[in-house]
């Protein structure tokens, strides 16, 4: 602890004498970078429920991108000396904030990326507005981010509730059944979740029969109550719709399996999961449920030459946070390079409006309004235990959901 | 009525885990006086242990049904060896320190080795189906569950109260000087008692594998609903640990199907039940008031 606090205070002296030395930030020549270096930090949940979907790997993907920009530059880049900073908040909002605090003041960090948990993306949405410094939120969902609570140095990129809901809510009614029972946790995200679904069910035609709310956390891992209830319902449902995440969506599903609903008419829709969820519950499991992702490693050639590329690092395939953080940090780094500075403010201005196409983004645009980054999304089923070829080759992609259609309009809330 | 019916089987289900956990929480506080905050750690351990013999060794879950309570069995009786026997002559806050601290170090070590992620564990093939009651079907898994737990229940019962250990147990448990005035070695039944009180957790958790999530903080969660099952039982009664605990699973089970319309009573009802319970009968439902704490 002494040791990283030293460290710290002579990192943060570096960036004072640099930041001085630099006087005016047009006097400097070739000195357009902050202490002469770029600095990436990642915030995430590196020991807690989402350390697999994000956490460790994060960075990995991270340091892709900056290898991967070096290597494409060479000696043009605007700079060799590029970094990573890493924290762990805990999933928690006021760790989040000191974390994030800490990395911008004190570690030079010029972007933060990654995030999971809404609570605490918000709270990371307020310091970067507040410090004037970017911030790529990937691994949230809260649509609040480009909605009430967003700002000029706030991205959302990967994907968000309103993504998840008229991707899975609209696609499933039309295709499986009109009649759902929503089930989710009590609580902000949970809620958000299920107001989002019931809109894009309604909006759909089809009609949400039953809906509850199960205690969160649910300390006694039973969700047999609300299996039970589902088939009993009038009309009965044609779909359960689970918003649960994680270890709790785990739970849900193996009830699901036990009770032997799908038999009983009842089809399964899970609101948001990843593919470390798919492989802890195994596709046997979920054979057939279909979800809305935000990326797939093994869609085409080009994600699977990324996952290829991953996997030799990490030891695992990426998901689709993973593979977010990779485009994001490069965006970000290419957007540097244009502008020839890492001035926060010269760099939104490169960003806003521009096009990109990349492993992650497709058909990718980051909207000048309310900083929303649209790309295409995919309707995706998990493959029957039979159909999975390979390990990690859990899901196919039944549609691709179009950049233009996938993501919400421009909240008239977001003033940036 | 099949309803009320199917939420009741379900009550006692989740009750059957509760039970066997808190049993095992009574004989270790009746006879050691030491609360084991580690004992969700075990259980966690017993789920997990069966997922790696199947995974690593091929193992399948009815041979985990016997290795893992034995084996953690073991392990505790180690423990209590090593550690846990030091906790007599202490302040009760390194109890708290002990056994906490050990669960922390049981679930990081699993972390280490195999991440937060939930492992999959598959229902063992012979007990997939359902059981069709007439009214309603049940999964099969349920009910050999709940079976299970009732015929162990039972089995604990009877060595307790027809058997000489049980004999010296309870004493033991009851009045441990007086049993001691009587020349009896109180300390050598020390240890298998704790040992056994582990197991019971360990066989809880291979239980769990198939029907509930397997992680490292599985334990954690539950440990509370069952803290609050022992202190309605009232702490270290045998019967009464038992009773509240496929009690307290009713209530849950109910008050989630009935109560669903005020999600914060059907979350919180095993506390208020708990609140009431203490100002009603301070040392539980069956404590006795005089017993020394």
């Amino acid at each position: 602890m002494r040791r990283t606090v030293g460290v710290a205070a002579v990192s943060a002296a570096v960036v004072l004498v640099a930041g001085c030395g630099g006087g005016g930030p047009q006097s400097g020549g070739d000195q357009k970078l902050t202490g002469d270096k770029i600095v990436l930090g990642v915030l995430n949940d590196q020991s807690g429920a989402y350390s697999e979907l994000s956490g460790k790997n994060s960075v990995t993907a991270v340091e892709m991108a900056i290898a991967d920009f070096t290597a494409k530059y060479g000696d043009k880049a605007v700079t060799k000396d590029i970094t990573v900073e890493t924290a762990d908040h805990q999933n928690k909002p006021d760790v989040a904030n000191s974390k994030a605090q800490e990395m911008y003041d004190r570690k030079g960090v010029d972007l933060i990326l990654d995030v999971p948990t809404s609570s605490a993306a918000l709270k990371v949405a307020d310091v970067a507005k507040e410090k004037k410094k970017l911030y790529f939120n990937i691994g949230a969902a809260t649509t609040d981010l480009t909605g009430k609570s967003c700002n000029k140095y706030t991205f959302h990129y990967a994907y968000d509730t309103y993504m998840l809901a008229n991707g899975t809510g609209k696609t499933t009614t039309e295709q499986i059944g009109k009649n759902w029972y929503i089930l989710y946790p009590n609580y902000a995200f949970g809620q958000d979740m299920e107001k989002s679904f019931s809109t894009a069910i309604t909006a759909a035609g089809g009609k949400v029969v039953g809906k509850d709310g199960a205690p969160f956390p649910n300390t006694s891992g039973d969700f047999s109550t609300f299996l039970l209830k589902a088939p009993t319902l009038n009309p009965k449902p044609d779909v359960l719709g689970t918003m649960q995440a994680g270890a709790e969506l785990v739970n849900v599903v193996k009830q699901y399996n036990e009770f032997k609903l799908r038999d009983k008419g009842v089809g399964l829709a899970v609101g948001l999961m990843f593919l470390t969820d798919i492989h802890s519950l195994t596709p046997a499991a979920l054979a057939g449920t279909t979800y809305t992702d935000a990326w797939y490693w093994n869609f085409d050639a080009k994600n699977r030459e990324f996952a290829d590329r991953f996997q030799q690092k990490a030891g695992t395939r990426p998901t689709f946070a993973h593979a977010a953080n990779y485009s994001a940090a490069l965006q970000y780094l290419e957007a540097v390079q244009a502008a020839g500075t890492d001035d926060a403010d010269a760099v939104v201005k490169g960003l806003e409006g521009k096009t990109v196409e990349d492993v992650f983004l497709r058909n990718g645009k980051i909207r000048a309004e309310d900083h929303r980054v649209v790309h295409d999304a995919y309707l995706a089923q998990v493959k029957p235990q039979s159909e999975v070829a390979e390990p990690w080759d859990y899901v196919k992609v039944l549609k691709t959901i179009p950049a233009a259609e996938a993501f919400r309009a421009p909240s008239a809330d977001c003033k940036l | 009525m099949s309803g009320f019916a199917q939420n009741t089987f379900n009550g006692l289900v989740s009750g059957a885990f509760y039970a066997l956990l808190a049993l095992g929480l009574a004989v270790i506080f009746g006879m050691l006086r030491v609360v084991n905050f580690a004992h969700g750690a075990f259980y966690m351990l017993g789920a997990f242990g069966a997922y790696v013999l199947l995974t690593e060794a091929g193992v399948p879950f009815w041979a985990a049904l016997v290795i893992m309570p034995v084996g953690l069995g073991l392990l505790g009786m180690a423990l209590e060896r090593a550690v846990i026997h030091r906790l007599t002559r202490l302040d009760p806050l390194y109890n708290f320190l002990l056994t906490f601290g050990l669960t922390l170090i049981l679930q990081d070590l699993v972390k280490l080795r195999y991440g937060v992620q939930s492992s999959p564990y598959a229902t063992p093939s012979l007990l997939s189906g359902t059981v069709n009651f007439g009214l309603f079907d049940f999964p099969t898994y349920r009910v050999f569950i709940l079976g299970f737990a009732v015929l162990l229940c039972v089995a604990v019962w009877w060595v307790l109260t027809r058997t000489r250990i049980g004999m010296v147990v309870r004493a033991a448990t009851e009045r441990p000087d007086l049993t001691r005035a009587f020349g009896i070695d109180v300390g050598r039944w020390v240890t298998p008692v704790f040992g056994f009180g582990i197991g019971l957790a360990g066989l809880a958790g291979v239980l769990a594998a198939p029907m509930r999530a397997v992680n490292p903080l599985m334990g954690a969660d539950l440990i509370i609903v069952v803290f609050a099952v022992v202190v309605i039982g009232g702490l270290g009664s045998i019967f009464g640990s038992v009773a509240a605990g496929f009690g307290i699973g009713l209530v849950q089970a109910w008050g989630e199907a009935y109560l669903s319309n005020f999600p914060i009573v059907s979350q919180t009802i095993v506390f208020v039940v708990m609140a009431v319970v203490l100002l009603w009968r301070p040392a539980g439902l069956f404590g006795r008031e005089e017993a020394p704490a």
